[in-house]
């Protein structure tokens, strides 16, 4: 028994210890609302915490908590974090809004960072990814590589990110073929690999040849390399999945970002704004183009390019709603509010938003 | 190929999981217990099915695997609610949340990589007739399994010794008791037959449907098949018909909107649920056959006095 008791001291001790040695370390936590292990959009996260872990090695410690459901639940545990003795916490989804920011009033000296959020507060920061710049791009490549000139659409939820993105690669395909189709399917749900594969197989079924996808699994990628047609990674590069199939990703990097609030925190620089980035901040990021012809990689690189250096502007006007109606004039492009609450397609889209 | 085929064939592939998984907890009710842990059975079966995929290159005994991954769970269930003689719906709704960690756990360093298909069967001549050849012979050998459980279970159940025993544990586990069944051992054996079911349900998830593995991939199939069950009356036959009505819908669902009629997806995603519940509410609704069908013990605790 005393052998036991004095294990027990020994743990007790060493416990004390690691808490004092790492007092001086800045702690960095991360709420997720999925599990790390869903290689789409809480992984990618996760991926950003990796890379603040390596690049800052001693100076921090990071820890996180994954599949935190949104709601009274996850105050609880960002408070946990807080009180744990996190200085930098990021909150990862948009239903986290609110719990943020009231654990944020509880704790001034904690820096919290909320993603895809608008509401900030003195140490409330918001950030989020312009991924409708990639769509465009691949909305180009999907009008020249198709022969059947439509395309597949699968969709989570008529949110205005994901209007947006179909918006952007329509209208991307658009400056290629001004007939080209899209046809959209939505699954109701982030995340449901059979579902999305169910969606996949009934659109190449009526005649898409090109998949697209704003859901997080990679089955429909899968499909459509199974089927000999292509598709597009979404959040994740999903090449080991579908190597005859990808023809690029886009690419959720939270990498840089992570490590510039990271440093500003270490610095004592940091404020709170709103980070909105794309390709230019390298947020948003393109996997390579593969299985494609050499001019076709060309004009994507071109693409990307220009967006990147602010020449293009994915919804630059002339824009026509889908009812017909003019969305922007020549020379104008869509305003940031409307851009962050689209509810409305451009025309050309098969499909009827529910209002 | 042309659309219909497609159709058909997607039909397939959705509703087979469904039905492998509920054909064995319909054994497991018809036996008197009710194991919500479904779904938890049918994850592990899908990260054990992967996994042993993945590392021997070989999807029959990511089969194999599977089918152990579900019996394992299902075998700690038992030991609970027989042995231990804990609350079924309880514990069940445990193993689910267990089930869908441990197999988190299991298949943490498998998440991301590609997986190993199992293929379809080609059988020669038959395979190549158009248009039915590859919805009748060129599927994969679960697609035959399940049918083969459907027809396997209803005649075990219903014209064998086996199966009267079964039922009788089911609907009267004293009277069984009194007679000199042992009522544990044969819940034992039900449970860990629908564990196994429900374990190759998530192998086909995990190697036909979709081959790969991402936490939580069953994305509440074991709901709907615990569903589907209690919507049969227990009866192997209208269980088949419900699960392939409840794919076909599921699949017309997207279909009707890729052809873009404007019809509101939310309305189409819960058409499945809507139409399977009417079809099988009509079908059993001779009230005398529900209640003979209806196991009287279900969800009961036997503890044997000795």
């Amino acid at each position: 028994m005393k052998k036991i008791l004095g294990f027990a001291a020994a743990i007790a001790l060493s416990l004390a210890i690691v808490p004092a040695s790492a007092a001086d370390k800045l702690k960095v936590g991360f709420i997720y609302v999925g599990p790390v292990g869903d290689h789409g959009w809480s992984y990618q996260h996760d991926q950003g915490r990796k890379a603040i872990e390596e690049k800052f090695g001693d100076q921090i410690e990071t820890t996180y908590v994954e599949k935190v459901a949104e709601g009274p639940d996850a105050e609880r545990a960002i408070e946990r974090l807080a009180r744990k003795g996190s200085k930098l916490i990021f909150t990862t989804s948009f239903g986290f809004m609110e719990p943020t920011l009231k654990v944020a009033k509880r704790f001034p000296d904690v820096k919290f960072e909320h993603a895809t959020g608008y509401k900030r507060s003195d140490n409330v920061s918001t950030y989020s990814s312009r991924f409708y710049e990639g769509r465009y791009i691949i909305g180009q490549i999907a009008a020249k590589q198709s022969k059947s000139g439509v395309a597949g659409y699968i969709g989570s939820f008529p949110i205005p990110e994901v209007v947006r993105g179909i918006n952007a690669f329509m209208l991307g395909a658009q400056s290629v073929n001004p007939d080209f189709k899209l046809k959209v399917v939505w699954v109701n749900s982030w995340f449901d690999p059979g579902k999305e594969a169910d969606a996949a197989k009934v659109l190449i079924g009526q005649g898409a040849d090109i998949i697209t996808q704003h859901t997080d699994s990679t089955a429909p990628l899968q499909i459509a390399q199974e089927q000999g047609v292509h598709g597009f990674g979404q959040a994740s590069n999903m090449y080991a999945f579908a190597e005859k199939a990808q023809l690029t990703a886009i690419i959720d990097d939270w990498a840089s970002y992570y490590v510039n609030r990271t440093q500003a925190v270490l610095d004592g620089t940091w404020k709170s704004e709103d980070t909105w980035g794309g390709l230019n901040e390298k947020m948003v990021v393109m996997a390579d183009y593969t299985n494609l012809p050499d001019d076709v990689k060309k004009m994507a690189e071109e693409t990307e390019a220009k967006i990147t250096s602010g020449d293009l502007h994915p919804f630059q006007g002339p824009i026509t709603k889908q009812d017909g109606s003019v969305a922007v004039k020549e020379g104008e492009t869509v305003a940031v509010g409307d851009l962050l609450g689209m509810n409305w397609y451009v025309q050309g889209v098969d499909d009827q938003l529910p209002q | 190929m042309d659309a219909t085929q497609a159709v058909i064939l997607t039909i397939i592939t959705a509703s087979t999981p469904l039905l492998l998984a509920a054909i064995g907890e319909l054994v497991t009710e018809r036996s008197g217990v009710l194991n919500l842990g479904v779904e938890g059975m049918m994850v592990m079966g899908a990260v054990c099915g992967f996994a042993a995929a993945y590392t021997t290159g070989n999807p029959y005994i990511g089969i194999l695997a599977g089918v152990l991954g579900g019996v394992a769970l299902s075998f700690f269930f038992a030991i609970l609610t027989q042995t231990l003689a804990t609350n079924q719906v309880a514990t069940g709704l445990a193993l689910t949340l267990l089930g869908l960690g441990l197999s988190g756990l299991i298949g943490e360093s498998f998440v991301g990589l590609p997986g190993v298909k199992l293929q379809q069967l080609s059988i020669p001549f038959l395979s190549t007739i158009p248009f039915i050849g590859p919805i009748l012979f060129g599927q994969d050998i679960l697609v035959y399994t399940s049918i083969a459980l459907i027809f396997g279970t209803t005649y075990v159940l219903f014209k064998t010794r086996i199966g009267l025993i079964i039922r009788s544990v089911g609907d009267n586990h004293n009277s069984a008791h009194a007679l000199g069944y042992n009522v544990i051992a044969v819940r034992y054996a039900c449970i860990m037959f629908g564990g196994a079911c429900s374990g190759l349900s998530g192998a086909y998830l995990s190697l036909a449907y979709t081959p790969q593995w991402i936490e939580n991939m069953t994305a509440g199939r074991g709901w709907v098949a615990l569903a589907l069950v209690v919507f049969s009356t227990w009866l192997p036959k209208r269980l088949a018909i419900g699960a392939y009505l409840f794919g076909a819908v599921w699949i017309m669902g997207l279909y009707v909107q890729a052809l873009g009629f404007g019809i509101p997806s939310q309305f189409l995603s819960s058409l499945p649920y809507v139409v399977t519940i009417i079809a099988l509410v009509i079908i059993s609704g001779n009230k005398t056959l529900t209640r003979v069908n209806t196991p009287a013990c279900i969800g009961q605790t036997f503890v044997p006095d000795r």
